[in-house]
């Protein structure tokens, strides 16, 4: 396959960027879209021009590192799909393709695709976790959970921090990512002693970095490279409203 | 040198406690005035930092990815073993002891495995109380599953993330302590060099990845939780950032690798498509619970699998290991799968590849079972392929997975530096010549929350008040060897990209010292390593600054030492003449084509000290000595 690729290079942090078109014959349809750029890469070092930074590590769609805006979709146009698992066999001979980064207030770029992500990590620090230190657990089979709680509770945990949800949504908001997490150790019971105060401090992190609001758009929903549902934004608010208006959040 | 394991005494089922009786202890009051700085944040160095803040110690951590949630641990997918025996099916902590030395071939410290084995049934609670989403069963206690190597169903997952979810878990549990003010998180920050200082490890020299800057950081002990080095081979089922780096520079500052040999190749792989590939995507050893290997009986047979009949299949795991069957070890899966490949048997566009085979598991247990059991593995798989493995057998081949050689440690887990620890897969403690599946995860978090807490204030308690701080003058001579190092690839100015040599020195590997070693191959590979290394340095090239973002550059320092390791992986190889585990010198084999040990003159592990003028490496041996399991030629039949 010959494909035509449109890619946003940008120096540094601050610096103007601009799409760069690059023509890339030979295209395997059997290569990653990650191979595909990594193939490109070595044409552009052969020709003396910087390669285009990108973020990737495990290439199996786990890691959450890899991410990018393919035609204007975040991960490119397959379903549930992470960019490292995207095949060229997707795209037909002689596409034109348009590879972006992330773009949201609280995700600035640092140089081409790549974008700096530690808003999420702080949301996490401000509560995403069950307080428990090591050696004070007891016994793993004393608190039965019921087997659909804990599917529930798996499907929203198999969130990986992408930021994809981030980038489709027009606001920028993370509401889907803090949701994950506040429905994953809300579903279990031993998220339970600190449920209330959990989703107030986690929604306050939120609402101090630079994400917006939801406003029910559902592109995240679509993007999600896991399927994460906007039904844990629904608990999310349930339990936050719940803990303003009755807690000790 | 002397290599003293410190091994404490008595029965094996006492030593555990008697170290932590006699260990030192760090008083609380004092545990704040102490700073551990620990590298990568996967399994072992996530939960060993939440759990050394949790004490009150002062901790720093550091990960070359953009987050700490982002360590390779997180594509661990089949599970983590623990010896609870819920299943009632015979196993005990004894019993996972076994399985592990042996599946291990016979090459691990006995204290440390039974260690492990002890731990890992708190593990689990703690993981539960987490919050971790493990697999339950309807009436709600936690499910289990069977991995290779073993009769009994230990084995606990959260579908086919099992790692994602203990990871995430951990990561949690560090950021709990990041709120709490006692972890400070560096992100795409990556260690280049150790700091010693008067013989004791005191900092690391760490490059921000993101504006370029060189920096120091002092602390009172240096914590290893960096991972393994299988991408030498350059294609593995390693994450593109898992590197040798900081392991390295701790050896060339005096650190002891021990077995660099011992790496090990998983059987089910997705197979290679072509020259652009960059990693290969392991298919969870979960896997051949269900499913079945085979090949066509005949040569050259290119039938489309469901053409061929089953009288004219050949499940040679089930007919050579009866009573295993298709769940024997790691390391003789592969040895079988290449063997009908090169017979000529094998499937698939290239011949590198067997099948694995889920028809039967359908129609035994239905789609929906199956579906629910490895549903995300069966994506991934028509993912990368485009084929539906719930209509067509996958295709499998093996692939270099994970390293069983590392650092060497003694039972607390500190190198030959006094105060560096090396935890999780970067020491080379626990599994000997072959590391048996879901065993992984175990062994990192079984040393992050369980046993480095306790054996580092042993240490830390014979050096209160002894601080040294980033004005000491072996930091800024640190700093300046790295900047030198970073300059000279900068300015080589060659003509050759970082990958292509990667690649070249990969494949190199791949074919004389990976699944099959000899004499010949080994010594061609320590002909060739050296001229590669040297042109490696003479002409690659470059391209940006180093005071800003530079994937290049961040490979090309990497490649640098996996270009001096390999050459260890090869004298090591070359040096052990027996076939063990996951090493098989095609010199020494049974009539049956199984690895044959020799007890007599290799029951130990092999350390190597880098000499100090840099040209080569001293052999220390530390031998191994079995008081509870009987030696015998592994049978998995």
């Amino acid at each position: 396959m010959n494909l035509t690729l449109y890619v946003w290079r940008q120096a540094g942090p601050g610096e103007p960027g601009a799409m760069k078109r690059y023509d890339v014959p030979d295209v395997s349809p059997d290569m990653s879209f990650l191979e595909m750029l990594d193939v490109l890469n070595e044409r552009l070092l052969e020709r003396g021009e910087e390669p285009i930074a990108f973020d990737h590590d495990c290439r199996e769609g786990i890691c959450g590192s890899c991410g990018m805006v393919i035609n204007g979709r975040p991960h490119g146009p397959q379903r549930k799909t992470t960019a490292c698992q995207l095949h060229m066999r997707h795209f037909r001979d002689g596409d034109s393709i348009y590879v972006e980064p992330w773009r949201a207030a609280a995700f600035p770029v640092i140089k081409d695709l790549v974008v700096d992500r530690s808003a999420f990590d702080r949301i996490i620090e401000a509560g995403g976790y069950i307080s428990v230190n090591a050696g004070a657990a007891p016994e793993a089979n004393v608190i039965p959970v019921p087997k659909d709680d804990a599917e529930a509770a798996f499907d929203a945990a198999a969130c990986i921090g992408c930021g994809a949800c981030v980038a489709a949504c027009p606001n920028g908001a993370a509401q889907l990512f803090t949701a994950a997490k506040i429905t994953h150790l809300g579903l279990m019971p031993q998220g339970q002693a600190e449920r209330q105060r959990r989703v107030v401090k986690m929604v306050a992190q939120m609402e101090d970095e630079a994400f917006g609001s939801c406003t029910n758009h559902r592109e995240c929903e679509a993007v999600c490279p896991k399927g994460i549902a906007i039904t844990t934004i629904a608990r999310m608010n349930r339990d936050y409203l719940k803990a303003r208006l009755f807690g000790k959040g | 040198m002397v290599l003293d394991a410190r091994i404490p005494s008595g029965p094996i089922e006492k030593k555990w406690d008697r170290a932590r009786f006699e260990l030192k202890l760090v008083s609380p009051a004092n545990k704040r005035r102490f700073n551990v700085i620990i590298v990568g944040t996967g399994l072992a160095g996530a939960s060993a930092a939440a759990t050394l803040a949790e004490l009150g110690y002062n901790v720093k951590t550091f990960c070359f990815q953009d987050s700490p949630r982002r360590a390779h641990s997180i594509a661990a997918q089949g599970g983590i073993n623990a010896a609870k025996n819920y299943r009632n099916d015979g196993d005990s902590i004894f019993r996972l002891f076994y399985d592990t030395v042996k599946g291990g071939d016979f090459r691990s410290r006995e204290a440390n495995v039974y260690r492990l084995a002890q731990v890992s049934v708190e593990i689990i609670d703690q993981c539960v109380a987490q919050g971790v989403p493990f697999a339950r069963e309807y009436g709600g206690l936690l499910d289990n599953r069977s991995f290779g190597g073993a009769q009994v169903s230990r084995t606990f997952y959260a579908r086919g993330q099992t790692g994602q979810q203990l990871l995430l878990g951990a990561y949690q549990a560090m950021a709990r302590q990041v709120e709490a003010g006692k972890v400070q998180v560096f992100p795409r920050t990556e260690m280049l060099d150790l700091v010693v200082v008067d013989g004791r490890a005191r900092g690391v020299v760490v490059r921000d990845l993101v504006s370029g800057e060189v920096s120091s950081h002092a602390g009172d002990a240096v914590v290893l939780a960096t991972g393994g080095y299988g991408n030498a081979y350059y294609l593995s089922t390693n994450a593109k950032g898992s590197n040798v780096t900081a392991a390295w520079r701790a050896h060339r500052r005096g650190a002891c690798f021990a077995n660099p040999c011992f790496t090990q190749i998983h059987p089910t792989c997705i197979p290679v498509t072509g020259h652009y590939q960059s990693k290969l995507t392991l298919m969870s050893e979960s896997l051949r619970n269900d499913g079945r290997i085979w090949v066509p009986k005949t040569k050259g047979d290119k039938r489309p699998p469901n053409e061929i009949p089953e009288e004219e299949r050949d499940y040679y795991l089930e007919r050579r290991y009866p009573s295993f069957g298709n769940l024997v070890p790691r390391d003789v899966a592969s040895r079988n799968a290449k063997a009908v490949c090169d017979e000529g048997r094998g499937v698939g566009p290239t011949g590198l590849g067997v099948y694995l085979d889920f028809a039967d598991a359908i129609a035994r247990l239905g789609r929906e079972t199956i579906a629910e059991r490895y549903g995300n593995l069966f994506e991934m798989y028509e993912k990368i392929t485009g084929e539906d493995p719930y209509r067509v057998p996958m295709r499998i081949y093996p692939a270099v997975h994970y390293t069983m050689g590392g650092l060497w440690v003694d039972y607390n887990l500190m190198t030959t530096i006094p105060g560096l620890y090396a935890i999780g897969e970067c020491n080379f403690s626990d599994h000997g010549a072959n590391r048996l599946g879901a065993s992984a995860l175990m062994q990192g978090l079984a040393d992050g929350y369980f046993i480095l807490p306790y054996t580092i204030g042993d240490y830390l308690a014979q050096h209160l008040g002894e601080r040294v701080t980033t004005d000491h003058p072996a930091f800024a001579q640190v700093e300046s060897e790295v900047r030198e190092r970073y300059h000279k690839l900068l300015n080589a100015s060659g003509k050759r990209s970082v990958d292509s040599f990667h690649r070249e020195l990969g494949l190199l590997l791949w074919d004389h010292c990976g699944m099959e070693r000899s004499q010949k191959s080994l010594e061609t590979a320590l002909a060739k390593i050296p001229e590669l290394r040297q042109e490696y340095h003479d002409n690659v090239k470059v391209l940006g600054s180093a005071e800003s973002l530079n994937q290049s550059l961040e490979k090309a320092g990497r490649v640098a030492d996996f270009f001096e390791l390999a050459e260890l992986m090869c004298i090591d190889a070359l040096e052990r003449r027996e076939s063990c585990g996951a090493h098989f010198r095609i010199e020494s084999q049974t009539p049956e084509g199984e690895a044959k040990r020799d007890d007599e003159r290799y029951s130990y592990v092999a350390a190597w000290q880098r000499k100090e003028d840099g040209d080569g490496w001293t052999a220390h041996k530390e031998p191994l000595e079995f008081e509870y399991v009987q030696l015998t030629q592994r049978s998995y039949k």
